[in-house]
């Protein structure tokens, strides 16, 4: 068994860069070469999974039943700043089926005694079901004491307060950097909030057992929300068993646990029996996270032939009450451009909402909105065309560490996207379209995001005997197909048809697995089952060995047979697994640390095409380009899909999806599917997907890194530059309403 | 109160709340979670059952109401372990990401297909109008919806 070492690795998630230790076992491999033939992976695979979730089989954490399992509603403050006075149940529990309600007095660890935004827990009702828990929750009487408030964020930024300097960079000298610009842009823009509304809500089902919890949860990191719920219960960690099995989406939503975890787990304790704490679509929107809003602002500087020399970014984010942490969105102006001389500040601005989120590529999205828009504004400036400008300063090195990358091909993602686009087609000033209202533009924007992933992450497979393997690991599919891709590296490492290799995930009592977030669940844990069937193969190929009475070094395993070299002696595996009968092959991997002499990062270029109706205002975007660079796709067909999905929301984010606050109330007023406006099949364009196919081997022994996020983050701003080509309005407030879209146009 | 209806093909009594929507008593009393809930209010779709062969959102229908009506669910699309030709190519196409929007997209189908053999690429969008799917891009579930067709009625 090899041994355990600990080693250093710096890792990036979600736009920051995290250095830890790690604990790994044995060697790592290398890539698979450009030419290595192989049959799984780099291949379309259909779903592993695909059959249960079309028939309705497939069990999400909402649909679980348990005997016996009571509901839980939370009641929640209409109030966006409060201290609560006195809750009266005595109503609630008068209702035939319920039986329980708590609140601060009752449960102190589970409520606090102010609330900070509309939608902040006050009680807690359990009912036989959810219907009586729903009605109960109406009939508690609550008084509060109403407190001062600030929901609107430009009103809080002007607080200094409520105002947090969370992040700043430099390089250069951004001041004499501005010196030394023939032309400066400077510019403010600003983005909503948007939701998340993955389609199935955040919830957790738990149950006990003596000491021991188990807790059906909708998440994207079980570990996490396995460690959170064990704190805040103070249980031991063997004590509370996670499962997520089939979940719903997440979006970034699901990454920690939440309130109604602890809900589920501190009632189903004390009274004895399942308790089901599921939010309704009117709490996803209030209380499970969001994308801040921003304000940002932009300057950029240039020569007159278009070389940038001095970048400044500042961004203001609201956070709601989360005052922990604050998205980077200053990261793209921080690392996508060479420009010697960068300045950028990020601000947490605290409001009285619910607290914000991680959201598909935090920071990143809004922030390339701005800087991306500035670029094409600069680029009018210069009557440059945009593509050009960007060429102009494009980074062969990471400007931030100096260092190499383990690739880069942005130029060919800049010079592919054009051509499928028809980039040659643009003219400065839009083109006409079939009537003399209606303007046609086109737009380009950039991509940069980690996703490289890292360790720890851990896997085992077990080989059976009858040639069947099994892959063990602490992974939950969030919808992107992660299980399909880690099958299709198990079979591929283990000369294996697809449909016999077997998952057993979805739960912690397996070896620890990363969050499926920040674009890195594949390339943390694919290295690590790739080096678990590796070793299976290994001891595979002893007992084939010795049954062939060859070395084990002399023999390869090809197709279901274990091959000699010399001789060509061959020996079928069904017939060394028939020789194991009971035994269990135990393969094991670790994910090994990444490079730490290059940079891992995706690029990508998005170009869209629109046509404005300049009576109206309305954009209808007709088409979107997509293309990435990751390195190696393992499953072509599922990669295109999540970039599809990414860009469809990135399009609801640029053109119709917001929160809408009352700032007098402190309310949402689109809390629901009907208001808050979510692309529908009606809405989405022909969109157009290509990778740019060379491998990434440095990064990992897969080649290939993290594709969850890159597409939505440059979207909205080569929405907003197309706009503006087609019609001169620049729109620099998301989403790109007619209004909006109007009053450009008169300025 | 007692409520008496035939689901997918079986004659079926359920005791529900006055106040329970028909998805309640199928996802809670009947034992068939694969109507799913998302939104209660008839935006999302992916609830959709059938009542009498009718494409309806089965939140917005009161259980009572349903009353010795016929309900079609996803659950009953596919025989045991053979997906129908609309579920098959939901899976071919690649169709499906977290799955929680597909069943009502695949009753949808169904429906649509059901009426429209071969619909045209506007037609599959306006009769899918009704469904919202947060991950993918729509782009593969009307190719889904093409592939069915040609399987169904080629």
């Amino acid at each position: 068994m090899p041994s355990a070492r600990v080693v250093k690795n710096r890792t990036e998630f979600e736009g920051k860069i995290y250095e830890e230790l790690a604990l790994v076992q044995g060697a790592d491999i290398p890539a698979w070469s450009a030419d290595a033939e192989l049959r799984h992976v780099g291949r379309s695979r259909l779903r592993v999974d695909g059959p249960q979730r079309v028939s309705g089989r497939a069990r999400y954490t909402t649909d679980l039943m348990l005997p016996g399992m009571l509901h839980a509603r939370v009641v929640r403050s209409p109030h966006p700043h409060a201290r609560v006075i006195r809750v009266d149940a005595k109503r609630a529990l008068a209702l035939a089926g319920v039986r329980s309600v708590v609140d601060r007095t009752s449960a102190p660890e589970l409520f606090d005694e102010e609330v900070h935004y509309v939608g902040a827990p006050v009680a807690v009702v359990v009912g036989e079901t959810e219907e009586i828990a729903a009605d109960a929750a109406h009939l508690v009487e609550i008084e509060y004491e109403s407190l001062p408030f600030v929901v609107d964020l430009e009103e809080a930024i002007a607080d200094r307060t409520r105002v947090q300097r969370k992040e700043s960079y430099s390089r250069g000298d951004a001041r004499r950097g501005f010196r030394e610009a023939d032309i400066v842009v400077d510019a403010r823009y600003t983005t909503s909030t948007q939701l998340h509304n993955c389609l199935e809500p955040h919830g957790a089902v738990a149950q006990w057992d003596g000491e021991r919890l188990t807790l059906w949860e909708s998440t994207q990191a079980m570990f996490d929300v396995r460690k959170g719920v064990a704190k805040a219960i103070r249980a031991r960690l063997d004590d509370v068993r996670v499962i997520c099995d089939y979940m719903g989406g997440g979006f970034g939503s699901k990454l920690g646990h939440g309130h109604y975890s602890e809900i589920a787990a501190v009632l189903a304790k004390r009274l004895g029996r399942p308790i089901r704490c599921v939010m309704d679509r009117r709490e996803e929107n209030l209380v499970t996270g969001n994308r801040s809003a921003t304000v940002q602002r932009v300057r950029v500087g240039a020569t007159k032939d278009g070389k940038l020399t001095a970048l400044e970014h500042v961004a203001w984010s609201g956070t709601g009450t989360e005052d922990g942490w604050v998205a980077s969105t200053t990261g793209p102006s921080n690392g996508l451009y060479e420009v010697a001389n960068v300045r950028s500040e990020q601000f947490l601005v605290l409001t009285n909402t619910g607290p914000f989120s991680a959201f598909r590529a935090p920071g990143y999205v809004e922030g390339t909105f701005a800087l991306e828009s500035a670029m094409d504004e600069l680029a009018d400036k210069l009557a440059l065309d945009p593509l050009a400008l960007r060429r102009k300063n494009y980074a062969k090195l990471d400007p931030q560490s100096g260092k190499h990358y383990s690739l880069k091909r942005l130029d060919q993602c800049y010079s592919r996207g054009a051509e499928l686009a028809g980039w040659s087609r643009r003219k400065a000033g839009g083109t006409a379209g079939r009537h003399a209202y209606l303007r046609r533009g086109m737009g380009v924007s950039t991509q940069v995001w980690g996703g490289g992933g890292g360790p720890p992450a851990y896997a085992t497979i077990h080989l059976n005997a009858d040639g069947t393997a099994i892959v063990r690991a602490g992974l939950q599919d969030i919808g992107s197909g992660t299980k399909t891709a880690i099958a299709q590296i198990a079979a591929e490492e283990l000369s294996l048809p697809l449909e016999r290799v077997r998952l057993s995930i979805g739960e912690t009592d397996a070896p620890y697995g990363p969050a499926s977030g920040g674009s890195m669940t594949t390339a943390s844990l694919g290295p690590a089952v790739r080096l678990a069937a590796v070793d299976v193969r290994r001891q595979l190929l002893e007992v084939a060995a010795g049954l062939m009475e060859v070395r084990a070094s002399e023999i390869h395993l090809t197709d279901g047979h274990a091959v000699a070299g010399r001789g060509g002696k061959k020996l079928a595996l069904d017939e060394v697994f028939s020789k194991l009968q009971n035994y269990t092959v135990i393969g094991r991997g670790s994910r090994h640390p990444n490079p730490e002499d290059v940079r891992l990062r995706s690029f990508g270029a998005h170009f869209a095409e629109v046509e404005v109706d300049i009576r109206t205002g309305a954009v209808r975007v007709l088409k979107i380009v997509a293309v990435h660079q990751i390195g190696r796709i393992v499953n072509p067909l599922n990669a295109k899909s999540q970039v599809e999905g990414g860009v469809t929301q990135a399009l609801g984010y640029a053109v119709s999806e917001g929160r809408v606050l009352d700032r007098l109330s402190g309310h949402v007023m689109n809390a629901n599917l009907e208001d808050y406006k979510i692309p529908t099949v009606k809405d989405v364009p022909d969109i157009v997907v290509e990778f740019v196919p060379d491998l990434d081997r440095r990064a990992n022994n897969l080649g290939g890194i993290g594709l969850g996020e890159p597409p939505i983050i440059p979207t909205a701003a080569a929405i907003a530059n197309a706009v503006a080509n087609a019609c001169g309005a620049r729109v620099r407030t998301l989403p790109i309403t007619p209004a909006r879209v109007l009053e450009a146009l008169r300025r | 109160m007692r409520i008496h209806l035939t689901v997918n093909g079986l004659e079926r009594e359920a005791d529900v709340w006055e106040g329970s929507s028909l998805l309640t008593a199928l996802r809670e009393d009947l034992g068939l979670p694969g109507s799913k809930n998302a939104c209660e209010q008839g935006e999302c779709g992916s609830c959709s059952v059938l009542l009498d062969d009718q494409l309806l959102c089965s939140c917005l229908v009161l259980a009572a109401a349903a009353e010795g009506h016929r309900i079609r669910t996803v659950e009953d699309l596919g025989k045991d372990e053979r997906l129908h030709p609309v579920q098959r190519a939901f899976v071919d196409a690649g169709a499906v990401q977290c799955g929680f929007c597909t069943p009502g997209f695949i009753v949808a189908s169904y429906a649509l297909l059901r009426d429209n053999p071969e619909p045209s690429e506007a037609e599959i969008r306006e009769a899918l109008s009704g469904n919202l799917c947060r991950c993918t891009g729509y782009g593969k579930i009307i190719e889904a919806v093409r592939r069915a067709s040609r399987e169904m009625y080629r």
